[in-house]
């Protein structure tokens, strides 16, 4: 019993690491339809921005703290710069958008292959944070990590800021406005391009966040980001585009089945089996989880 | 007329690779107008309303109460009072009714208003759900409206707008003889406040409502006036009876007496004019 909880919550902490980072992707991959394959860049960005915080603030607790809105802010300004610079003009090309932003990648990664050096480099957890809280006692005990419980609380505050954002606030709506129409929201009188920055910001923004919560279990490196991508693009696809209700599942699923996976067989192969079921569930449902109905003509 | 109140339309010219769709074309809307633009299929009607909101690119002037828009982004033509509807029914479909109208209603908003929540539907927003009788269906998903009920939507979203001039792309286009009687009597009482243009192939609904109808033909306005002067104009009738017999010999049972006949379809309205 204490295994299955055990690896449930494992599973269920996978799980909000790759909803972190897939959220931000969920808004400018999903919403947008932009193929930003800088985004895992943006995520080291985050890391490393926590790592530059903890050198000049030696409290670990407070620079974590500090950390999370400056990612933020440091990400999402790559980000709008990004869009400002280059993916404006490539609006409606995915490929180009696609090899463009590869190309942005690597150069974000060589860039900090020569800030920080190509080893990798590690934060110290704040002490709250190392410790783990026993909840089963006795000869089998069942912990859970505090890294791992701060992870998941971030992980679902985000997804509940940002749907809150998109559902009651004007701004939300003008986003799922601009995604739905782009003529009409302009003949309604909304800048499109004001909409778009705004939107790529808060997108690149959340993948900052992302990385600030991975420095607490991996180490941080110029190529953190390669690693990242694919496993956010392939929850935001199995989710259903544009669906945050289906990223939220598909994250927790995959995590759990991986976590369920490597506990009666290996890493690898637990990769290889969770990437078998993709395959097989895109070919039932090639719309991802959630498609969304509607009686629009077009 | 003076020179600052309505629109004013002066040698506007579209063309797309070499194809001159709309071709020196001259226009004065005056304020309180309800005006229809009707004309064969490819006469550039569509497309003139898309230069007049920016949405194609066009040379020419176009002012709307003296100020020249051409060369003006599309939401900043928007904001300065023009509204539009497009030929297929177009609304945000995942927004509720109500969002869509806020969208609409808000698009001046300033950055740090843009996340605060609203408690309560504004005064104009629920006055536009009134007028179009949208009230009930307020919280529904967009795109779960009837065709008609989405129309009416798209002027409804106008009128929170507070737009003085309405631009509106076959409104009635698929509705039944009853809703076609609510929109134009709707487009009636806006017009006593605001000025309205409507592209129509729907000869009986612009022989009930225009107050002046242009007749467009081949990128030109071939005739202006009330509708009894531009349907007794010979040129109008050449054009339309010329493009008719082009078209198809087929149905011609306008009969002895076009008047009384249906207008559901250009083709048969086409021979009546």
């Amino acid at each position: 019993m204490t295994v299955i909880l055990g690896q449930t919550f494992t599973g269920v902490s996978i799980g909000a690491v790759l909803l972190l980072i897939a959220l931000g992707l969920s808004l400018t991959f999903g919403q947008m339809n932009v193929i930003n394959m800088a985004h895992g860049e943006f995520i080291m960005a985050g890391a490393y921005t926590t790592y530059v915080l903890q050198k000049s603030v030696s409290d670990a607790g407070l620079s974590l703290l500090v950390a999370l809105p400056v990612a933020f802010l440091v990400a999402g300004a790559l980000g709008a710069l990004l869009e400002w610079l280059l993916i404006r003009r490539l609006y409606l090309r995915p490929l180009d958008t696609l090899l463009v932003t590869w190309g942005v990648s690597l150069m974000l990664q060589q860039l900090a292959r020569d800030v920080f050096g190509a080893p990798n480099v590690q934060t110290r957890a704040p002490e709250l944070l190392t410790g783990h809280i026993t909840v089963v006692g006795g000869a089998d005990p069942l912990t859970f990590a505090n890294s791992r419980l701060f992870i998941l609380t971030l992980a679902v505050a985000a997804v509940v800021a940002l749907s809150l954002t998109l559902r009651l606030t004007p701004l939300g709506r003008r986003i799922r406005g601009v995604v739905q129409n782009r003529d009409l929201a302009e003949v309604s009188g909304i800048s499109t391009e004001r909409v778009d920055r705004t939107a790529f910001f808060i997108g690149s923004g959340l993948a900052g966040v992302a990385g600030v919560a991975l420095t607490l279990v991996g180490p941080i490196g110029p190529t953190m980001g390669t690693n990242i991508i694919i496993d956010a693009f392939l929850v935001i696809v199995v989710g259903g585009i544009g669906r945050l209700r289906g990223t939220v599942i598909v994250a927790f699923v995959l995590g759990i089945m991986q976590s369920v996976l490597e506990y009666s067989t290996t890493v690898s192969v637990a990769k290889v089996l969770v990437l078998v079921a993709i395959v097989a569930f895109l070919q039932w449902r090639p719309q991802g989880l959630y498609t969304l109905r509607t009686r629009s003509l077009v | 007329m003076t020179e600052l109140s309505g629109l004013r339309v002066r040698g506007l010219r579209v063309s797309f690779d070499g194809f001159t769709a709309v071709d020196g074309v001259d226009l004065d809307v005056r304020p309180g107008d309800l005006r229809f633009l009707i004309g064969p299929n490819g006469a550039g009607k569509t497309t003139l309303v898309d230069a007049v909101t920016g949405l194609v690119r066009a040379s020419g002037s176009v002012r709307f109460e003296g100020t020249e828009l051409l060369g003006r982004s599309v939401h900043r033509i928007a904001r300065s009072g023009i509204g539009r509807t497009f030929q297929t029914a177009t609304v945000f479909e995942e927004l509720t009714v109500l969002q869509n109208l806020d969208i609409a209603a808000g698009a001046a908003r300033g950055p740090l208003t843009m996340l605060r929540r609203r408690r309560s539907v504004p005064e104009p927003v629920a006055r536009a759900l009134e007028t179009i009788g949208l009230t009930e269906r307020s919280g529904s998903p967009a795109g779960t409206l009837a065709h008609g009920q989405k129309q009416w939507l798209e002027i409804g979203m106008l009128l929170v707008q507070d737009v003085r001039l309405l631009l509106l792309d076959e409104p009635v286009a698929g509705m039944s003889h009853d809703e076609r009687q609510a929109t134009g009597e709707l487009l009636r009482r806006i017009s006593a406040e605001r000025t309205v243009v409507v592209i129509e192939h729907d000869m009986d609904f612009m022989r009930s409502f225009a107050r002046s109808v242009s007749v467009l033909h081949a990128g030109r306005v071939l005739s202006e006036g009330t509708v009894a002067e531009v349907q007794s104009d010979p040129r109008v009738q050449e054009v339309y009876l010329g493009h008719a017999a082009v078209q198809d010999a087929g149905p011609t049972a306008a009969g002895p007496h076009p008047e009384h006949a249906g207008g559901a379809h250009a083709g048969s309205a086409v021979q009546e004019v």
